[in-house]
């Protein structure tokens, strides 16, 4: 865990944690890719922001769906010196972004990280490589020292919140691929597909996706049929797998569990009958077919047959769109953890800045005690050194009994909106804000 | 003692129950594997009921409607237990642990737990006799729920009414190894335990009643269960038909355990 000892720029001034960025929603491709980090370029746009001044905490978070620049500062324009550097970073110009950039501060600012952890504010939603790559940009950051205890403790609340929304709700359950939800399904039938077998007839985009998944999975052999042998050992290369010749496909037909059919053709590929000899000599085994061909490659009268589970496009095309309609409907439960997992991180950082506001009040009121006891304390030179120190403690044990209820008040009183409105008018009334000068350009 | 023990047992069994289907439902949850402790919290308390119960009528108790029942129950829970850890699947959990508590509570409702009458001594071996049939039972039970949650399953992939639950149920061949699984042990109990009865009847009367309706329907119990595993690896049986057969099978053991007790033996009648 991160260290949570508070360095010095949580001191008097506001804690301001701020973002900038664009995602798939703002921003084109094209704008996109111009803005991308890679992790190195993370780093160092990290440490140009905290040697610079700008911020005195920094992480980049940079995907192909989005690019942000998370912050912590006490600066009073930091959002618009991130933008100007972010912009810079780049080479671009203002205009270049036009339109493209959002500005998040404070609790935005972390609503927005919180959202993002979930698989809210993702082009796939609920998808779940973004919490991976949160991760992985939070503990490079976190290695380099360019987090500290605010965006430390705003990110492992995101993880948090990025676990407990694939934990509790459906929001990242359920496949949201015609190739997942095809694998997914198989899984059902067969459970762990290690030590299961799997042929794919043809190529294409989504039958690709679905070798990936089976792969992933760790599927236990896999074979690639084609009509052309050579674009099958091509095939088979790219895939990793066994090339096989189109004519022995019949043969073979009986000894994957999983077949996945990607051809082009006006005729079906495999017919009731080829199937019905390769199930016969699986000993009862269930057989799993995905038809990925349109027009389809399975003949629709093999649906029927004993133990064999066909799925064609629409029928995976269906489930992932009754998915997509189950995770939506599972957004306002995923939307109340991140809610939740922000009050924990606004009461962390109230009571850091009630706890630091108290400090400075009894400061300034020690400074002016002393400045007018000095004062006071010329013009009566017949007082002794006992007197002195007397008015010394009585003026003490007042200011202790003045800032005594007001900062319980703050610490535990009036909810969280009523003490953050409160520290600000104190700062205001007692001009707190002027007294500290913000130490910029520290560099940990 | 013995009533506060059932009831904590009842408690236990729901708790467990609602903790599976927390589980069911989101399986990445932390503290997943709290039903299973809440469910060995229940099976312990059970058995010390029980055993309080064995206490009193200085027997297993078996025969008593209401001891018999529990003590079914308690090997039913056991049974689910041993096969979650051996199969490492704790999905089936919630609807297992439904039954338990439906069954216990049922008990609590229907009928009296009033203080037995002590049973004749029958000694050891009719002890093991009856307890082993009864986890015979038990098991038979068991792969029932099993082969019912098979076929729901196979019913929503072929029909593509994928629900939530959908995901989160074990795979076919899970269900169906587990199924299995509970056969072998219920066929192994109940072999051992119709053993155990001959044995005590020959010692008993020099003589076996063959002609005994319980005797025939287990033995028919016994032929039913052996078929399902022989069809079970035949490539026209495997899969969907041998678990509708697997279904199919408990009724006899239902009727077994109930018609053929209540009404039709002399030997094994409930008091």
């Amino acid at each position: 865990m991160a260290t949570t000892s508070n360095p010095a720029y949580l001191g008097p001034q506001r804690i301001r944690v701020a973002l900038i960025g664009c995602n798939h929603r703002t921003a084109s491709v094209a704008i996109r890719e111009r803005v991308s980090f890679n992790a190195e370029q993370a780093l160092h746009a990290a440490d140009e922001l905290r040697s610079r001044g700008i911020l005195e905490e920094a992480l980049v978070l940079s995907t192909c769906n989005r690019s942000e620049v998370y912050g912590v500062s006490a600066g009073p324009d930091v959002v618009g010196e991130m933008e100007r550097f972010f912009v810079g970073f780049h080479g671009l110009s203002p205009v270049d972004l036009n339109g493209s950039l959002y500005r998040w501060t404070d609790t935005e600012a972390v609503r927005h990280l919180f959202r993002v952890a979930a698989g809210l504010d993702s082009m796939l939603l609920g998808e779940a490589e973004i919490l991976g790559q949160l991760r992985g940009a939070y503990s490079r950051a976190l290695e380099h020292g360019a987090t500290g205890p605010v965006l430390n403790k705003a990110f492992q609340g995101a993880l948090e919140v990025g676990k407990r929304v694939r934990a509790e709700t459906e929001v990242g359950a359920r496949p949201m691929s015609v190739a997942l939800a095809g694998v997914r399904l198989a899984e059902q039938v067969f459970g762990d597909l290690r030590g299961h077998s799997a042929l794919i007839i043809g190529a294409g985009t989504v039958a690709e996706q679905a070798v990936e998944h089976l792969r992933n999975r760790g599927i236990g052999s896999l074979r690639v049929a084609n009509r052309s042998l050579d674009r099958a050992q091509q095939l088979a290369r790219s895939f990793g797998a066994e090339p096989l010749a189109w004519e022995s496909l019949d043969r073979v037909l009986g000894q994957p569990d999983i077949i996945v059919s990607s051809v082009s053709a006006s005729a079906p590929v495999l017919v009731r009958e080829s199937l019905e000899r390769a199930i016969s000599g699986r000993h009862g085994r269930p057989m799993f077919v995905i038809d990925l061909g349109v027009p389809r490659n399975v003949a629709p009268e093999a649906t029927g047959l004993y133990n064999l589970y066909l799925y064609n496009v629409d029928d995976l095309g269906e489930i992932v769109e009754q998915n997509r309609k189950a995770r939506e409907a599972e957004i306002p439960r995923a939307e109340s953890i991140v809610e939740e997992q922000i009050r924990k991180f606004e009461s962390w950082r109230v009571a850091l800045e009630t706890s630091s506001i108290a400090e400075d009040l009894r400061t300034r009121f020690h400074r002016e005690r002393d400045a007018l006891l000095r004062e006071k304390l010329r013009t009566m030179p017949d007082a002794s050194p006992e007197e002195r120190a007397r008015i010394a403690e009585i003026t003490q044990e007042l200011i202790d009994r003045v800032l005594e209820d007001p900062t319980r008040r703050l610490r535990h009183g009036g909810g969280m909106r009523g003490r953050l409105s409160a520290i600000e008018a104190i700062r205001h009334l007692f001009g707190l804000d002027e007294t500290t000068p913000t130490r910029k350009g520290k560099k940990n | 003692m013995g009533h506060q023990l059932g009831y904590l047992t009842l408690v236990l069994y729901a708790v467990s129950c609602a903790l599976y289907a927390r589980v069911l439902y989101a399986p990445q949850a932390r503290h997943a594997s709290l039903p299973t402790f809440f469910l060995g919290a229940a099976i312990v308390c059970q058995y010390f009921a029980l055993l309080e119960r064995s206490h009193w009528i200085h027997s297993i108790p078996y025969d008593d409607l209401f001891g018999s029942m529990s003590l079914f129950a308690w090997l039913l829970a056991v049974t689910y237990l041993g096969l979650e850890l051996f199969h490492r699947n704790r999905s089936v959990g919630a609807f297992v642990t439904l039954l338990l508590t439906i069954w216990t509570t049922a008990l609590r409702i229907a009928i009296p737990d009033a203080t037995p009458a002590v049973p004749p001594a029958n000694g050891a071996l009719f002890a093991f006799h009856v307890t082993l049939n009864t986890w015979a039972y038990a098991a038979f039970a068991l792969s029932f729920v099993l082969s019912l949650i098979y076929l729901v399953q196979d019913w929503v992939l072929r029909s593509r009414k994928l629900s939530v639950p959908f995901w989160r149920f074990p795979a076919l061949d899970v269900l169906d190894r587990m199924s299995r699984s509970s056969v072998y042990i219920g066929l192994l109990a109940l072999v051992s335990g119709a053993s155990f009865g001959l044995v005590w009847e020959h010692r008993l009367s020099g003589g076996y009643s063959w002609g005994d309706p319980k005797v025939i329907v287990t033995f028919a119990i016994l032929i039913v269960y052996v078929a399902y595993l022989a069809l079970s690896r035949i490539p026209a049986w495997r899969g969907p038909r041998a678990a509708v057969l697997c279904a199919t099978n408990f009724l006899i053991v239902l009727f077994s355990y109930t018609f053929v007790n209540l009404y039709f033996t002399r030997f094994h009648r409930f008091i």
